[in-house]
């Protein structure tokens, strides 16, 4: 349920909660006997020739980075034939309980540096992590803008249905130093619990902006209109990657985050709507 | 109709009395599947009119019909001059006793006979009182606050038939009013009922297949088997002259079909019978399983009349007495003492010789 | 409702009699139990509570006077209670109406109706708040008209947790009423017809107290659903403190910072549960 091959998209539900985490280990479980071969593969590749990546490679990664990474992934394996990248999506605070908890992933990517602080803090990192994406805040409205909404300021008005995410994740955070930094006062409608049934609140017209990432309406198409606003500046997220301590395919993981780093892998999240770091 | 009953007066409330077209002037046709239906019936005001057949016959369909319950494909149903035909029950002037009495096991039994009055438009105080009144006359004041599961069969039985008076109605049904008591219970309600009945003075409908319980309680009796009426006159009448192996077998009396020509009734099933009446064509016989002796051997001295060979083919306890069935020249049961039975040495294949007196046969038309 | 000579013949009946005379020593204690149902049972019930101790064991007993005082974990709490007890007066009011009409008319397509009402029990909860979000959201099915009309939206309510929770927890009504009302005795109904009541007044007056251990038990399963509800609450009313954060989404959220808080509203959500519970039993019990 966890883990499957890059071609196909996964996305670990995010209102499973409290059930993710135990999942996890449960998929953890799975994972193990299915990574056997590819532990297998990986080091027999690793025997014939030293530096050339091979086998499977897990990789744990949050949930807005469902669409780019997968076409990384996809990338990464026709350029690196005899490699699978499978891929496991979820929440990254999810991710991080699994990894953690012992769930055998070669690769962690998360969505803010404080997830990824869990995993440093439990040593299961491999060297420091690195950014490789950031995303900013926009404004998220119905198409074509029916509230004619240009500044974060707009959104104070008074009959105004506004959305945020809970200020426990990261989207939330960030709305939050946003709002400080452009020193407003604002009482959403609801503190939404993750940034996609933000944006889900907009695409169905239940509220009139939501404060989402641009990934995030990058990905939902036309459904949803973008309005940048300067203090999004202020609450840029950065996206870390880093190797796992318990690696079952270390080298083919490192080619893996050298991919995502390069200036190919670049591009496919700059066109998802990701900043340069 | 037979005779119009007590007509007691001495109730509050009534008033209409016996109007042209008062009492019951019914047509029940019930379609169901393979069953069908199909009794016409009348009573006078204050008659009380017993529905009485085997299981299955379709009394209590009758009943159902009559109460709203189960709704008529044909026929009609007059009560007092109004047609009553498409009402439903709620709206029909009718009272049920039920089998079960179904008594609302979470009400007191105060509360289950308030529930017709307050339902027919009364105050709750106004229906208390009178539930009060009613569990009065039927002496179960002291337990008017009692639930059912608390009142003794009896006692439920007098707050079912408290409930269904309590509306006033103007037909009172009862479905097997004694058949959930037990023996010694049933002496009592029995004769408490008959009072009731004596003196209420609409047209009551009752259903039983216990011959005791409509001799007793009923004016008239209409015996139903197959859906129709086969036999309708008095207790005494019907018990006397019964017209189907049924009530013959109820009122334990020994029936035979034939034609008489003057006392003398030769059955159909082959051999003569002398009998007390002088009539002449189709006829009934009937005598009691207790007019007939039993002889080891031919008895010598009677002439030939009432005199038949039997075998024994079944005994049976009766009571104090011995049941013998008898296969032979006539099939006929006969009664006889245990003391009797033991010096016939009586068993099942025992040749004997059945006679009969005659003044103890009878003969009525078909 | 067994006549009382009937239950007389039954004590009379000498077989029955011994009968139970024999199975009584098997039935008391324990050890007449067959192995085969002890031991599944035992291991259910083990299923059942070892997740709860393991709750308890783990939870922040420190920490549990500050969450308790905490004036965020009571909002939540109260709005818990009111939005579980709100939402299972609507199931009632119109749940038992829905089940007497499954139970007790005919109508074609009756079969569909019935499996329809217990679809939102298979339905992912987080479905059902879209679903409802479709249909009564601002721009819902029915929602925009409820908006332009009487200016009512329910997204983002009070008003929405308890129409959410409603969703859910009256199918389990609705199927333990109508269960009850299958194995009660119509005759009952008739007996009240034939005393003047209307079909109105016989279900009020006779049908409804003959089946209330029915609408007890429906009633109980309908508010411990609501009151646990999540997905379709955050989808369809969303999340705001004293408004519509209930206890599941205060411990969803706090989940994701403060796992120990997570599990110390979790411990508090319980322990009220318990105690209601087994309050609402015990007067059922004594009351029945």
């Amino acid at each position: 349920m966890t883990t499957r091959p890059a071609p196909r998209r996964t996305r670990l539900p995010r209102w499973a909660g409290a059930g993710a985490a135990v999942l996890l280990v449960l998929g953890a479980a799975t994972a193990c006997s299915s990574s056997a071969d590819g532990d297998e593969a990986g080091a027999a590749g690793s025997g014939s020739a030293p530096g050339e990546p091979s086998g499977t490679v897990t990789v744990f990664a949050a949930a807005s980075l469902t669409e780019s990474f997968t076409t990384l992934g996809e990338r990464f394996e026709e350029a690196h034939p005899g490699t699978e990248v499978t891929f496991s999506f979820g929440g990254s605070d999810s991710l991080a309980a699994g990894i953690t908890g012992g769930a055998p992933a070669d690769v962690f990517a998360s969505a803010s540096p404080g997830t990824m602080k869990i995993v440093t803090d439990a040593g299961d990192a491999a060297g420091a992590p690195a950014a490789f994406a950031r995303n900013r805040l926009e404004i998220a409205t119905p198409p074509g803008n029916p509230e004619d909404i240009s500044s974060l300021k707009d959104l104070t008005g008074p009959d105004l249905k506004v959305v945020l995410c809970d200020e426990k994740v990261p989207c939330g955070a960030a709305a939050r130093t946003a709002l400080d930094a452009a020193g407003l006062e604002l009482t959403p409608v609801s503190y939404e619990q993750d940034v996609r049934s933000a944006l889900t609140k907009v695409r169905l017209k239940e509220a009139d902006a939501a404060l989402v990432y641009r990934t995030d309406v990058r990905a939902a198409g036309d459904k949803v209109e973008g309005v940048d606003f300067p203090e999004a500046a202020e609450a840029v997220n950065d996206y870390p990657i880093t190797l796992l301590e318990n690696a079952p395919n270390a080298v083919a993981a490192e080619a893996f985050i050298a991919y995502v780093r390069s200036g190919e892998g670049q591009r496919v999240l700059a066109d998802a709507g990701f900043l340069t770091p | 109709m037979t005779r119009t009953g007590t007509t007691g007066h001495d109730r509050a409330g009534g008033g209409t009395g016996a109007s042209a077209s008062g009492g019951l002037d019914a047509h029940l046709v019930v379609d169901r599947g393979t069953f069908r239906l199909d009794l016409a019936l009348t009573a006078a005001p204050g008659e009380v009119v017993a529905l009485l057949g085997p299981n299955g016959a379709g009394k209590s369909t009758a009943l159902r019909a009559l109460a709203g319950l189960a709704p008529l494909t044909g026929g009609h149903l007059h009560l007092d001059g109004t047609e009553l035909t498409h009402r439903p029950p709620e709206s029909r002037p009718v009272g049920v006793v039920f089998q079960d009495y179904l008594l609302f096991p979470h009400l007191t039994a105060l509360d289950n006979v308030a529930f017709g009055p307050r339902c027919r438009g009364a105050t709750k105080a106004r229906a208390r009182a009178a539930a009060a009144a009613w569990l009065d006359r039927m002496g179960l004041a002291e337990h008017a606050g009692a639930k059912p599961r608390r009142l003794s069969g009896g006692q439920a039985q007098r707050v079912a038939l408290a409930r269904a008076l309590a509306t006033d109605p103007r037909l009172l049904l009862l479905d097997e009013p004694l058949a959930a008591l037990d023996a010694r219970t049933r002496l009592d309600v029995r004769a408490q009922l008959r009072r009731h009945l004596a003196v209420f003075e609409a047209v009551a409908v009752l259903v039983t297949h216990d011959p005791l319980d409509a001799m007793v309680l009923a004016d008239r009796l209409v015996v139903v088997e197959h859906g129709r009426v086969v036999q309708e006159g008095t207790p005494r009448d019907v018990a006397r002259h019964p017209r189907t192996d049924y009530i013959a077998r109820l009122v334990g009396l020994n029936l035979r079909t034939g034609r008489a020509e003057g006392r003398t009734v030769r059955l159909d099933d082959g051999p003569t019978v002398t009998t007390t009446e002088d009539l002449t064509g189709r006829v009934f016989v009937a005598f009691p399983p207790d007019a007939v002796t039993l002889h080891g051997s031919r008895p010598t001295g009677s002439g030939a009349r009432n005199l038949w060979h039997c075998r024994v083919a079944g005994m049976e306890t009766h009571g104090d007495r011995i049941r013998v069935d008898l296969t032979g020249e006539l099939p006929l049961a006969a009664d006889l003492t245990t003391v009797a039975a033991a010096e016939l040495g009586l068993h099942p294949g025992t040749e004997v010789w059945a006679s009969l007196e005659a003044a103890r046969a009878h003969a009525y038309p078909a | 409702m067994i006549p009382a000579d009937t239950s007389g013949a039954r004590r009379g009946d000498t077989r029955g009699g011994a009968g139970a005379r024999r199975r009584r020593p098997g039935t008391g204690g324990g050890q007449g139990v067959p192995l085969l149902l002890l031991l599944p049972a035992l291991v259910a019930l083990a299923f059942l509570l070892v997740p709860l101790v393991a709750l308890l064991v783990r939870a922040p007993w420190r920490g549990m006077p500050e969450q308790l005082t905490s004036p965020a974990v009571w909002q939540a709490l109260r709005l818990s209670l009111v939005c579980a007890t709100a939402a299972t007066a609507v199931s009632l009011v119109l749940g038992v109406p829905l089940a007497w009409l499954l139970a007790r008319t005919e109508f074609p397509g009756r079969g569909l109706v019935r499996a329809l009402v217990t679809l939102p029990l298979v339905l992912p909860p987080v479905v059902g708040g879209v679903a409802l979000l479709m249909a009564l959201g601002r721009n819902g099915v029915v929602g925009q008209w409820l908006d332009a009309w009487f200016g009512v939206s329910l997204p983002f309510t009070t008003a929405g947790v308890v129409v959410a929770e409603t969703f859910v927890a009256m199918p389990f009504l609705v199927i333990s009423v109508e269960g009850t009302l299958r194995a009660a005795d119509r005759r009952y109904e008739e007996a009240a017809a034939t005393l003047g009541a209307s079909r109105f007044t016989a279900f009020r007056r006779v049908t409804l107290p003959l089946i209330m251990p029915g609408v007890a038990a429906g009633s109980v399963l309908a508010w411990a659903r609501a009151l646990g509800e999540f997905g379709a609450t955050i989808t369809f009313a969303g999340n705001f403190p004293d408004r519509t954060q209930t206890m599941p989404l205060a411990v969803y959220l706090a989940l994701q910072s403060d796992p120990e808080a997570a599990i110390a509203l979790s411990v508090v959500l319980l322990a009220v549960s318990i105690a209601v519970l087994a309050g609402l039993r015990d007067r059922w019990m004594t009351a029945s």
